[in-house]
């Protein structure tokens, strides 16, 4: 049977509590391996209670450890981020466009992250990482509210650390221990010293927060079709059908959820397309 | 030469498309209204009514002697091959995991009395469903198995716009049978004409009679259909004039009319929206069900923070520019088949043909 409704139970591997409201699951994908591309999302059903799009964020050399990380914000993440090691969730897909990472060969590379909007680049950033020679400069920039909020912070030290990459962190509100920057993660933007000629940008977080990454970048003269923005819409079946992700003429589960700024950037100076 | 079914036969016709097990699904008056439901014997059609629609309006008139002089009800094709309410798998628990169970398999169908608008907005879904990358199963299994009986129209509803739509009113293809219903001195009688082999298999098993007086039957009514049709929609660079309004005023000034109750994209033939949601029971057992959504309700675009289009204007500015516009760079042509559904069952009488024409003239908002 092949119906594109249809989940996959898949068992609970780990669970690791990343922030207050924040888990990442490793899933059991051993059974019926998820390959996926860096930002393609899947649909994970909680039996009887409801299904929901969750970026993939694991790392897509390793298809049986289908990895995500969730917010507990809804009626339905909410519950799913209760669950515990042995639990089971269905599955289906991988679905959506993935981030432009081949065609960026050659090119550097900039991932600006705002909040949750880690979890679907850390892909990216992990097969930037182990393709490394393949790019020029690679830089992270991400933000988040408070160093309390920030995800995966191990990792980012860890890939911090390494002499071939540029990783920037910065929050909005510091605690007492926080010696970093202060202030949106544009400003980062600002400070990267960016060759416009030869860099890519692929940014998601917030609608706000990407229109201002994307105006930053084109201002230092990035074309807007080396600008790509991760959108989040509703989205029921995945499969451009049930009409919700509709975003102008695109259904962000079909044309999405990447797309480059040329294509969508108009969109975001009208409200409610 | 054309060959016709005595109505007297009309039960031969009802017999043969409902041999072996097929559903047979025809327009039955029910609580004033024409509506498309299973039908066995002849006395069950809407025979003797006729249907008046105008924005805001429909009612069923006695006294017509037609067996089809009812044009179109609230309903479409669409009830029957994309049902409103759907269960898309069952599920029960296995242990900590679950298994998953396909949904009954879905009736054979043959639907009668569908017009040229109707036989339309079923390629339209078949673009949607079938034709845009991974098929809908529940659509699929329904619309390979059914058998379409047109009825050519002999004339318009006030509300009919389908000779703009470029849809109608002829029923020209996409039909197994075609029936022109020809009631004069010589009798009272449908015109039957196949448009496929399943359609000449089933016509050579009825009762039919040589009628060479009929051969151009069904393109007369369709012209007497055509003359009487008075709404048009202009629809040369509609799709540029409606993008280039998404910042103009008439959104604002429609949805003060509008009461966002989500019956035009109800009674659509081409809305394809719908949810998906989990019931379950005592024994544990769930099953995830598909309803019709709706782009006018304001859970529609829910995402944590709330919904991306929390304006009724924004609502209405998304059905009307995906129907006219959008539609054609998804799938490669309008979402409207002019049948005009949504003007007549609109409460409030809000017009679709009108409503495009002046907001893709009303004056551009400035900065």
């Amino acid at each position: 049977m092949n119906d594109p409704w249809v989940p996959v139970p898949m068992t609970i591997r780990s669970r690791r509590q990343e922030t207050s409201d924040t888990v990442t699951f490793e899933l059991d994908a051993s059974a019926a391996p998820v390959r996926f591309r860096p930002g393609q999302f899947t649909m994970l059903w909680r039996y009887g209670l409801g299904e929901v799009a969750i970026s993939v964020s694991g790392d897509p050399r390793e298809p049986e450890r289908l990895v995500h990380t969730i917010r507990a914000v809804g009626a339905v993440t909410r519950p799913i981020t209760q669950l515990r090691p042995g639990d089971v969730l269905g599955v289906r897909g991988p679905f959506g466009r993935p981030w432009p990472v081949d065609e960026a060969e050659g090119s550097d590379v900039v991932l600006v992250a705002g909040g949750l909007g880690m979890a679907p680049l850390r892909p990216a950033w992990l097969h930037l990482l182990a393709n490394r020679e393949r790019y020029g400069r690679v830089l992270l920039l991400v933000g988040a509210r408070t160093p309390a909020d920030l995800l995966f912070p191990d990792q980012l030290g860890a890939w911090r650390a390494r002499f071939d990459t540029e990783v920037q962190v910065t929050v909005d509100r510091a605690d007492a221990g926080w010696r970093g920057p202060i202030g949106v993660v544009t400003r980062l933007l600002e400070r990267a010293g960016l060759d416009p000629a030869r860099t890519r940008v692929m940014t998601c977080g917030p609608e706000v927060m990407m229109k201002f990454v994307a105006r930053e970048a084109l201002r230092q003269g990035i074309p807007a079709d080396r600008i790509a923005v991760s959108m989040e819409r509703n989205m029921q079946c995945a499969i451009g059908v049930c009409g919700h992700c509709q975003w102008g003429a695109d259904f962000v589960c079909r044309d999405g959820p990447v797309f480059g700024w040329d294509r969508v950037g108009a969109r975001f100076a009208v409200a409610g397309v | 030469m054309a060959r016709a079914l005595p109505i007297t036969h009309l039960q031969a016709l009802l017999d043969r498309l409902g041999a072996d097990g097929r559903t047979v699904v025809g327009p039955v008056a029910r609580d004033g209204a024409v509506v498309l439901e299973p039908v066995r014997i002849v006395d069950e059609l809407a025979q003797g009514w006729r249907d008046e629609q105008a924005p805001g309006r429909y009612r069923l008139v006695p006294g017509e002697p037609r067996v089809f002089g009812a044009l179109l009800g609230p309903q479409s094709p669409k009830t029957w091959l994309y049902p409103a309410k759907l269960t898309l798998f069952r599920a029960e628990r296995d242990g900590a995991s679950f298994r998953t169970t396909s949904p009954d398999r879905p009736p054979r169908l043959a639907l009668l009395g569908l017009r040229a608008c109707d036989l339309a907005a079923i390629r339209l879904q078949d673009r949607v469903l079938l034709g845009s990358g991974v098929e809908d199963p529940a659509y699929a299994s329904r619309r390979r198995e059914v058998l379409l009986v047109a009825v050519q129209c002999h004339r318009s509803a006030e509300t009919c716009f389908c000779a703009s739509m470029d849809t109608g009113p002829e029923v020209s293809s996409g039909y197994d049978l075609r029936l022109t219903e020809v009631i004069d001195e010589r009798g009272h009688r449908l015109v039957v004409e196949a448009g496929s082999e399943a359609g000449r298999a089933i016509a050579a098993d009825l009762p039919l009679v040589d009628v060479p007086h009929d051969d151009d039957a069904a393109s007369r009514q369709a012209a007497e259909a055509r003359a009487g049709q008075s709404k048009s929609l202009r629809t040369e660079g509609l799709r540029e004039r409606l993008l280039d309004a998404l910042r103009g005023p008439h959104w604002d000034e429609v949805a003060t009319r509008c009461l966002g109750c989500a019956g035009c994209t109800m009674v659509c033939p081409t809305c394809f929206c719908t949810a998906v949601a989990d019931v379950t029971d005592a024994t544990g057992a769930a099953e995830r069900v598909r309803r019709w959504d709706s782009c006018f309700h304001t859970e529609f675009t829910h995402v944590h923070g709330g919904p991306t289009r929390a304006e009724l204007a924004a609502r209405y500015r998304q059905w009307l520019t995906h129907k006219l516009a959008t539609w054609h760079d998804q799938f490669g042509t309008s979402g409207c088949v002019g049948c005009g559904r949504c003007t007549t069952w609109c409460p409030a009488g809000i017009d679709l043909v009108a409503e495009a024409e002046r907001a893709a003239t009303a004056e551009r908002r400035t900065e």
